[in-house]
């Protein structure tokens, strides 16, 4: 299963990319190959104020609807449109064109509080 | 719901081996999918699937009289049943709610197999066996029998390619005895698909041997082992019913629009006085399909039904329909309303998203 080394990973499965005060955020190659065949992405407002570890996107597939959260506090300053006409990006580019939002942090210091690359490989061992 | 440990069907160890997402179903643990729900619903459609239905239980009724008592159990009329021949029926209660639906085979003159529900076997066992007819004999062989339904276009070559292509497939809802390789199999031409298929019962001991040969042989024909999800898709497109979800005890046959699978001119049969009035003076409320409008989240069991700004009903199933790329589902309905055509909104996380009442099936083969 692919763990990108450069990226910060939640217990509950969604990939961190920092970019400067940003975050971009998606779900790991593990989440996807668990939920397989997304067929649809509830996309957060952009605007939305997100709560570290609070339900702020669903993805779901044909058999059921999982909720995504929010890995630190902040405000969702993009959403990844493209997966409201391709829901299978997620499956297919989950660390690329399957990214679902990017959070403005309101502390970019509480990204170090994520797991990283090697914490997260032993949470889905 | 128990504590016990899930039970594992004979042909668990090959899902296992074939990597299966293993998921509890009531007191089982069966495989949710292999390569994919779609991948899986598009093979049945275009191509041959095997799916595991040991989890179903079969139940043998003998003896002299056991067609006579069997009529006044079940809906359908048995007396239409030649040995080698089956119908889709209902077991009713007393107030013409369903307890299971079922297919009934006559396999002997005096001998009936009945292929009911996973969950409802021990239920429909001891009804069964409470209103046993003296002359009768009900035995529960579930145990020691396994099953799986093989289905799609490709299934009369796959097995051609099993049996010899001497070997004529049974007709529409006949059940034929055959041998493979020492295995006795019950072959019955019928499915929970809208494809052209297969159930075929064997003993238990068999059922790895049996799965494994179909697999090997049904490569060249694209097979693919399929899942629950899959065959949740598969069915819910064609509006079969689904036990527990969309047929109840608070439901009659009826109301569910399965009308057809009772015969009402029978003169005796548990729940017909209930079937009668529902019958001559209609139902309250219909089981509807619906397919939902453009781009949404697909619906699911117990979503809100929605209709002019009141709720009139709830989901009793939901998915995305891999065939026809949209979100499609069941609900029972205000009768006035369950009309095809009729604009409805399905409540999904406090957001209404549109959705139209469609005649069943809501996939028709093109």
């Amino acid at each position: 299963m692919n763990v990108p080394d450069d990226l910060f990973y939640t217990e509950s499965h969604e990939w961190i990319k920092r970019e400067g005060d940003n975050a971009r955020v998606g779900i790991t190659d593990h989440a996807q190959a668990e939920l397989t065949d997304v067929v649809y992405v509830e996309l957060p407002k952009v605007g939305a104020t997100a709560e570290a570890r609070g339900q702020i996107a669903v993805v779901e597939s044909v058999k059921a609807a999982s909720d995504i959260y929010a890995p630190v506090n902040g405000t969702v300053v993009e959403v990844n449109k493209a997966l409201e006409g391709n829901p299978a990006l997620v499956n297919t580019d989950p660390f690329g064109e399957g990214w679902i939002f990017v959070l403005k942090m309101d502390s970019p210091d509480d990204i170090k509080q994520l797991k990283d690359a090697a914490a997260y490989r032993k949470v889905i061992e | 719901m128990t504590t016990a440990a899930p039970k594992k069907t004979p042909l668990y160890e090959e899902h296992v081996r074939l990597g299966a997402k293993m998921i509890p179903f009531g007191d089982w643990i069966m495989p949710v999918q292999y390569s994919g729900i779609m991948d899986e619903h598009q093979a049945v459609r275009n191509n041959v699937g095997i799916f595991d239905i040991s989890h179903m239980g079969q139940l043998v009724a003998t003896g002299p009289g056991s067609g006579g008592w069997l009529n006044e159990m079940l809906t359908n009329n048995i007396d239409k049943l030649e040995v080698g021949t089956g119908q889709y029926t209902f077991l009713l209660n007393e107030r013409g709610g369903i307890i299971d639906d079922l297919i009934v085979y006559r396999t002997g003159p005096e001998e009936f197999l009945l292929v009911v529900n996973a969950s409802r076997v021990d239920e429909d066992f001891a009804w069964l066996k409470q209103h046993l007819a003296a002359s009768c004999e009900l035995t529960n062989r579930s145990d020691s029998f396994g099953g799986v339904a093989i289905q799609g276009p490709r299934v009369v070559d796959l097995f051609h390619a099993l049996l010899g292509s001497q070997v004529e497939l049974p007709a529409r809802n006949h059940i034929v005895e055959l041998q493979l390789d020492g295995m006795n199999l019950s072959i019955a031409r019928t499915g929970y698909t809208g494809e052209d298929g297969v159930e075929v019962f064997f003993s238990a001991k068999d059922a790895a041997k049996f799965w494994n040969t179909v697999l090997k042989t049904g490569e060249q024909f694209g097979i693919r082992p399929c899942g629950l999800g899959a065959r949740d898709t598969l069915r819910l497109e064609m509006c079969y019913p689904l036990n527990g979800s969309d047929l109840s005890p608070e439901h009659n046959p009826i109301e569910a629009g399965l009308g057809f699978f009772v015969d009402l001119k029978k003169p005796i049969f548990i729940g017909r006085d209930v079937l009668i009035q529902a019958k001559e003076n209609g139902t309250p409320n219909r089981l509807a399909a619906f397919r939902m409008k453009g781009k949404g989240p697909p619906p699911r069991p117990h979503y809100g039904v929605w209709l002019a700004g009141d709720q009139i009903g709830e989901t009793t199933s939901g998915t995305l329909s891999p065939s026809l790329n949209q979100g499609i589902g069941m609900a029972y309905l205000p009768t006035q309303h369950a009309r095809a055509g009729t604009e409805i909104e399905i409540e999904i996380r406090g957001q209404k998203f549109p959705a139209t009442i469609e005649k069943k099936p809501l996939y028709k083969k093109s």
